[in-house]
């Protein structure tokens, strides 16, 4: 045995007081833990939508918003395709790349996809997910960061796919699992017969849903002329910020023109502020942890100062005293950051989808981190009451007649 | 001569008033002595104690061990002091209530970081010389009075002192334990050899010293030192 020993004795004796000693410091790295997984989670989540979305300015039909469009139910509103040749006769400047696109949630061999329309030269070359490479939230501060930096973003170098035949479809990662297809194989949608041509990559976008076909095989398909559900468009980050959206809403009447800067600004002022609210509640964790656990260990070195006593006349030097106590402080920190860390994550990942309509993960990175503040806190919180313990009279209680 | 006080005196300061527990206490006590100090309750015995133990800082006197002079000890090195050569045993038994009674006798070898091996093989000896080798893993409160005593016996001596330091090792305990607790304190003297200082009111536990003082108001009075 040895001082720790020592320390952790006491500890397991009186472990019904150790509750008290640890709620503030648990329930706190419960909340930092919370607050963090949840903001990861919503930066992630933009740059889902952005990646989804595949280009920086969205034409929708008048009304629409951008979640009907990724719904895409049956009678989500829709507009005339011709819109494409106005954008394309008006000449603006700043338009790089047009992509009207039709979808629509449908039963496919029994399993329900989203079926996108697109013209394969020009959608399928602005989708920058279709590339190899995963998507990484960090991104999201480049393509956010105002300058909207399509050309220099090295996601957005193209892959072009020219040819997408009439009786021809494309896959994402997730619809070719689940229908089991393989590049070469048929599909039957809606009584068209459709090759599969190529199955893409997992993209972790609504991308792996999808089943891509030729936009006009798609609306001959479906009985419905030549409407459009959407037109992504490309467009250079200067001519945006001078204006290219406003002349769209000029060329294009009963649309919505946004930018993905619009549509995810929210989110994004979202993440700044529970950014900043993360570093308010660590101060506050700091502070209100700290003194919690100095609170209870003043409690505790008084309630031992007998045994405190008894060391020091057993020879044990004042540092030793600190240092027994200090084990202790580090115990409950463990302890603490653990459990915090167990309850924040639950706590997070349960209630997430139904309370922020968000898939929260558990930060596994955080661990060692939430122990660490944990432990950091209860050492500070600890040192006035260890000190001031360490600096008992031991006579004193050796002089009981 | 193991230890030497000359001219030891402490004063209380409370509230403005003043005690002097101890006067002008001169002291010798002899390698593998048995001294018996007795006097009347608050005559300074226990404050004799804690002064010759660095836990009370005394106002006047010098004190001796062996050829160190004690009284200008900083409080590290009369932690090192006692650890090192001194051994308690006081009037409440003072174990650590949760710490079973092996563990107890380990505090000193715990508080030197000794190897966990040694320490048990050790603490194990020290019960079983005191009689409670089957009650090792047991806590102080699941031993009686005198069992527990003779547990901080077996503490006083893990570290090997010269000289043990008993207050009133008996007081709380009835005549038929006291004087287990007695003998016990002298066959440890006597096999041994560890000097033992022990203060007591009471002149029957005295009998079981070598030698005898007598102290009151702070004072010797028979500062004989006799062999008794
Ligand atoms: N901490 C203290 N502060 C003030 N006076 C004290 C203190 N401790 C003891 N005294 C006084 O010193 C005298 C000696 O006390 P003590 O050494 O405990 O005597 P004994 O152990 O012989 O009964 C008594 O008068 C007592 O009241
Ligand atoms: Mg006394």
């Amino acid at each position: 045995m040895n001082l720790a020993g020592v320390a952790w004795k006491e500890l397991s004796h009186r472990r019904s007081s150790l509750v008290s000693g640890l709620v503030a410091i648990t329930l706190g790295i419960a909340v930092i833990v919370g607050v963090r997984s949840v903001t990861v989670a919503s930066e992630h989540a933009v740059a889902v939508k952005l990646d989804s979305l595949g280009a920086n300015v969205l034409v929708l039909p008048q009304g629409a918003t951008v979640d009907d469009y990724h719904t895409a139910d049956i009678d989500a509103p829709t507009f005339p395709e011709e819109y494409v040749e106005r954008m394309v006769t008006s000449a603006l400047l700043g338009v790089e790349n047009i992509s009207p696109k039709l979808t629509r949630r449908l039963k496919v061999e029994g399993t329900p996809l989203v079926l996108t329309g697109i013209l394969p030269d020009s959608e399928v070359a602005s989708k920058p997910t279709w590339q190899l490479e995963g998507l990484e939230g960090a991104t999201v501060e480049h393509v956010c960061s105002g300058k909207l930096g399509a050309h220099a973003d090295p996601r957005l170098q193209r892959k072009v796919i020219d040819v997408l035949g009439e009786d021809e479809c494309i896959l994402g990662y997730e619809a070719a699992h689940r229908l089991n297809k393989r590049e070469g194989d048929t599909i039957e949608v809606e009584g068209v017969t459709l090759t599969v041509n190529t199955v893409l990559s997992a993209t972790g976008t609504v991308d792996d849903d999808r089943l891509f076909m030729h936009l006009h095989a798609m609306q001959e398909m479906l009985g419905i002329g030549a409407q459009v559900s959407a037109i992504e468009v490309m467009g250079c980050c200067e001519q945006i910020s001078e204006g290219l959206l406003s002349k769209l809403r000029n060329v294009l009447p009963d649309t919505r023109v946004t930018g993905i800067a619009q549509i995810v600004s929210t989110q994004i002022e979202t993440n700044r502020l529970m950014d900043k609210i993360s570093w308010g509640i660590l101060v506050i964790v700091l502070l209100v942890g700290g003194l919690s656990i100095g609170n209870y260990m003043w409690g505790n070195v008084t309630q031992r100062r007998r045994e405190i006593g008894i060391l020091r006349m057993l020879g044990a030097r004042r540092a030793r005293i600190i240092g027994l106590l200090l084990a202790k402080a580090i115990v409950l920190g463990i302890v603490g950051g653990l459990l915090g860390y167990a309850l924040g994550t639950l706590v997070v990942t349960i209630m997430g989808p139904d309370t922020l309509g968000l898939q929260v993960r558990a930060l596994p990175g955080w661990l060692g981190g939430s122990v660490l503040l944990a432990v950091t806190v209860a050492v500070l919180g600890s040192l006035l009451p260890a000190w001031l313990a360490s600096r008992f009279d031991p006579s004193a209680n050796m002089q009981e007649i | 001569m193991l230890l030497t006080t000359e001219n030891l005196g402490k004063r209380y300061e409370r509230r403005g008033v003043a005690v002097d527990a101890l006067r002008a206490v001169d002291l010798e006590i002899e390698e593998r002595a048995f001294v018996a100090v007795t006097g009347p309750s608050g005559s300074g015995k226990t404050t004799l104690l804690l002064t010759l133990a660095g836990l009370l800082k005394p106002t006047a006197g010098r004190i001796r061990f062996r050829d160190k002079q004690l009284e200008g000890f900083s409080d590290a090195q009369w932690a090192s002091f006692r650890h090192a050569n001194l051994g308690f045993v006081m009037q409440n038994f003072s174990l650590v209530p949760y710490l079973s009674a092996r563990e107890n006798v380990t505090l000193p070898l715990a508080i030197a970081g000794s190897k966990g091996a040694a320490q048990k093989k050790r603490a194990t000896e020290l019960l079983e010389r005191v009689g409670l080798g089957d009650r090792a893993s047991h806590l102080p409160r699941e031993l009686s009075a005198g069992q527990q005593q003779r547990v901080a016996i077996a503490r006083a001596l893990a570290n090997e002192p010269a000289l043990v330091l008993a207050d009133e090792p008996t007081g709380n305990l009835d005549p038929a334990l006291a004087t287990d607790v007695l003998d016990l304190l002298r066959s440890l003297n006597e096999e041994s050899g560890t000097a033992i200082l022990m203060v007591t009111h009471s002149p029957e536990a005295a009998r079981a010293g070598t030698h005898r003082v007598h102290i009151e108001d702070g004072l010797v009075v028979d500062a004989s030192l006799q062999p008794a």
